[in-house]
């Protein structure tokens, strides 16, 4: 009875805000609708500048080969390899090719020919890959042109067959919508009651709540079971976006991934009801769920693979109740998967809410 | 200058007397530059795959061992049946399943081709993409063995060089980034923060009514951030120059003059924010939802921004951060002139002087 006013008090509170309501309904919208087209690591637009020292037919058909695609593209054509050079310093291209003088006359008198290739690679995914994919036009290039000048036969060969499976057009996006949902979910469900919470507590409040009657469980209660309810409709709008934007829907059933999410829900909360015990303003709150939900999502594998990560970050990384709700995300959703084959994400999941909450008891007290 | 003093030192106890918050900020950098540098990669590593070898001869026992050897993968499962793959993939068990049919080594030695089938869990297109890239170059090599006595076709040798950092570490990358975020969080967030906070608890009007000049009071609000910022800074060219091994090539004043620029833009946004949001949630909700967060998105921290769609590409230029993160990785990763970095510079100049002016303007109008 008690817990049906308290409950009600928090939600009028929520709704009366004129700034919390948006941030709950819009920003899931704008998160899973911006954030897959930023989060991409696809390697694109690689600019390449090119010193043409040979200046034939071979030369330019090499070139005009390296353009023809979405990854590589060609944008100007430099006397000396350091005028190019000052491009590259100047963040106006990415890739250099150096085409040595005698590319035509080499293949006619069949001697090997040396070609410059020279990528920036600050970013070393970026450098390597386009690196690579450079490489392999060159070198299929080559293997073309000899097998029309000389008398080389392919000898055995084996054709490669790769079936991509759950994600046929290799869509990065539909790998990342349902991972951000969890993030989402995250913010929306941790940090927002831990801010309510410690909000009550700078305005002195909790002194208020402190001397009445009401038992610690059921005050707590109160404060949680809103956000439970906001993480439910947070997850629908969710389903909603991923179906509507990206033609995405699960695989596997829907209530699994509801029962998932309810129960991260209450584990998550009770991160944000562990912190709200230790800080005391709103800054220090701030600051504490910043740090530790920044590490909990990094090492969550939401942005790069888990299994990327040495060692001693996978076990840090296993400590966080993200990894596992993102994992069963990407399961059911991609791949269909069914709770039996989650077992190991459901215990792992039901272990963070009872130490949580174990722990948020514990750490609670009546007290300014 | 006497009456300021005592403002700034008010202002310094304020944010030092807070010990948790004062530990967080100064340990963040550090393990922000760790996670980036060691745990979060791309790099592919031990991937547990699947075999299903129908064709059971010595050529493809000869492609499965090089699998085996290779640091990239683990051989987890043997499967006798097609059947056995999907449940495994449905339970993430293998990455990738590779398939020799009973034809393989037949067609290999009498058609001279043969099909290689691999099954790629491409939940994470990208994994999966180079996962398969790995796998043929490694049956390619084996191949090559096969055929060591066959004529070479003459070749262009590509000779690959990689600019400035050669062996592909990511922290060269990460490095820059995260002194962009780090000024961003301290210096935009923590202000707006506090300013809104004495705003709450009405001792912002204390101070107002005060002989003390409005512009004195920003000064000293704004100071003990811009330190703490500083410190930053150099714990993180500290960490990455003695720990990491990163490269600091650049002219170091060039580098500390672009960072403060940076420093002033990121403050005077911090007092912006402060000046509109009328408590402590509106204005961590502005710094953080409507700034940090894009400013992590889309300031290639993390991702390249020419991947983008072209409105976020557009976005992206708006953002401080972006356009300092780019400054600094060409300042110290690729050790080039000033000169290059001049377009740079004169944007954040540029986004300096407004948004100082923009804030003064308002900070003054709520008098």
């Amino acid at each position: 009875m008690m817990l049906g006013y308290l409950v009600e008090k928090e939600f009028k509170q929520i709704f009366r805000d004129k700034f919390l309501p948006k941030v709950i309904f819009a920003f899931p919208f704008i998160a899973l609708i911006l954030l897959p087209f930023a989060a991409n690591y696809d390697i694109k637009n690689i600019r390449l500048t090119v010193v043409d020292n040979d200046k034939s037919s071979y030369s330019r058909e090499l070139i005009n080969r390296l353009s023809a695609n979405h990854t590589i593209t060609f944008i100007s054509m430099e006397p000396t390899y350091d005028k190019a050079l000052d491009l590259v310093h100047s963040d106006k291209a990415d890739m250099i090719i150096d085409i040595p003088k005698g590319l035509e006359k080499n293949y006619i008198t069949q001697k090997e020919t040396k070609v410059l290739l020279a990528v920036n690679s600050v970013n070393g995914i970026k450098g390597s890959m386009g690196g690579l994919y450079a490489l392999s036009i060159i070198n299929d290039y080559s293997i073309d042109k000899t097998s029309e000048v000389s008398l080389f036969k392919g000898s055995q060969g084996v054709e490669i067959k790769p079936l991509y499976q759950y994600n046929k057009v290799l869509n990065y996006k539909l790998f990342m919508v349902p991972a951000l949902m969890v993030m989402i979910l995250t913010i929306i469900c941790g940090f927002l009651p831990t801010l309510n919470i410690v909000g009550e507590k700078e305005k002195g409040n909790m002194e208020q709540i402190n001397v009445s009657p009401i038992p610690k469980p059921i005050f707590i209660l109160s404060k949680l079971i809103p956000y439970w309810v906001i993480g439910i409709i947070v997850i629908s709008i969710g389903f909603i976006v991923a179906w509507l934007v990206y033609d995405l829907v699960p695989q596997g059933n829907i209530l699994t991934i509801y029962f998932f999410s309810f129960i991260f829900t209450f584990a998550i909360s009770g991160v944000g009801l562990i912190l709200s015990n230790y800080a005391s303003t709103y800054q220090q709150a701030m600051f504490m769920m910043f740090f530790f939900v920044m590490i909990l999502i990094l090492m969550s594998g939401l942005y790069t693979p888990f299994n990327s990560m040495p060692p001693w970050a996978q076990v840090i990384g296993s400590f966080s109740p993200l990894k596992y709700l993102i994992e069963v995300m990407r399961n059911v959703y991609l791949k269909g998967s069914k709770i039996s084959e989650l077992l190991p994400q459901l215990y792992a999941l039901l272990g963070f809410v009872v130490v949580f909450y174990v722990w948020a008891m514990l750490s609670y007290r009546k007290k300014s | 200058m006497k009456k300021l003093f005592p403002f700034i030192k008010k202002e310094f106890l304020h944010v030092l007397r807070d010990t948790w918050t004062m530990m967080i900020i100064l340990v963040l950098p550090v393990v922000m530059m760790l996670l980036f540098g060691y745990a979060v990669t791309n790099e592919i590593r031990d991937t547990n795959i699947g075999v299903l070898d129908l064709s059971k001869d010595n050529i493809s026992a000869s492609i499965i061992e090089r699998v085996q050897q290779s640091e990239y993968f683990t051989l987890k499962h043997n499967y006798n049946s097609y059947h056995e793959i999907e449940p495994s993939f449905r339970k993430s068990e293998v990455g990738l399943v590779v398939v020799f049919d009973e034809e393989f080594s037949n067609n290999l030695l009498h058609k001279g081709k043969a099909e290689l089938q691999i099954v790629a869990d491409a939940t994470d297109p990208n994994t999966a993409k180079t996962l398969v890239n790995y796998i043929s170059s490694i049956a390619a090599q084996s191949l090559m063995e096969l055929n060591k006595n066959n004529p070479k076709p003459m070749q262009i040798t590509p000779e690959l060089k990689l600019l400035y950092n050669p062996l592909m570490k990511s922290s060269y990358n990460f490095v820059p980034a995260v002194m962009g975020f780090i000024v961003v969080l301290i210096c935009t967030m923590m202000t707006s923060i506090t300013i809104v906070r004495e705003k709450e608890r009405g001792t912002i009007e204390m101070l107002l009514v005060s002989p003390t000049k409005p512009i004195m009071i920003i000064i000293s609000k704004l100071s003990p951030f811009f330190v703490v910022s500083i410190i930053n800074i150099i714990t993180i060219f500290l960490v990455s120059y003695f720990i990491m091994n990163v490269p600091v090539l650049g002219n170091i004043f060039v580098i500390g003059g672009v960072s403060l620029i940076f420093l002033l833009v990121a403050l005077s946004l911090g007092l912006l924010f402060s000046t509109i949001a009328h408590s402590q949630i509106e204005a961590l909700l502005y710094s953080g939802l409507i700034f940090l967060m894009p400013t992590t998105l889309l300031s290639g921290m993390l991702f390249p921004i020419e991947s983008m769609p072209l409105f976020l590409q557009a976005i992206a230029q708006a953002m401080p951060a972006k356009w300092f993160i780019d400054a600094m990785r060409k300042l110290m990763i690729m050790g080039v002139d000033a000169k290059y970095v001049l377009k740079e510079v004169l944007v954040l100049t540029f986004m300096a002087i407004t948004f100082m002016t923009i804030s003064l303007k308002l900070f003054k109008k709520r008098l």
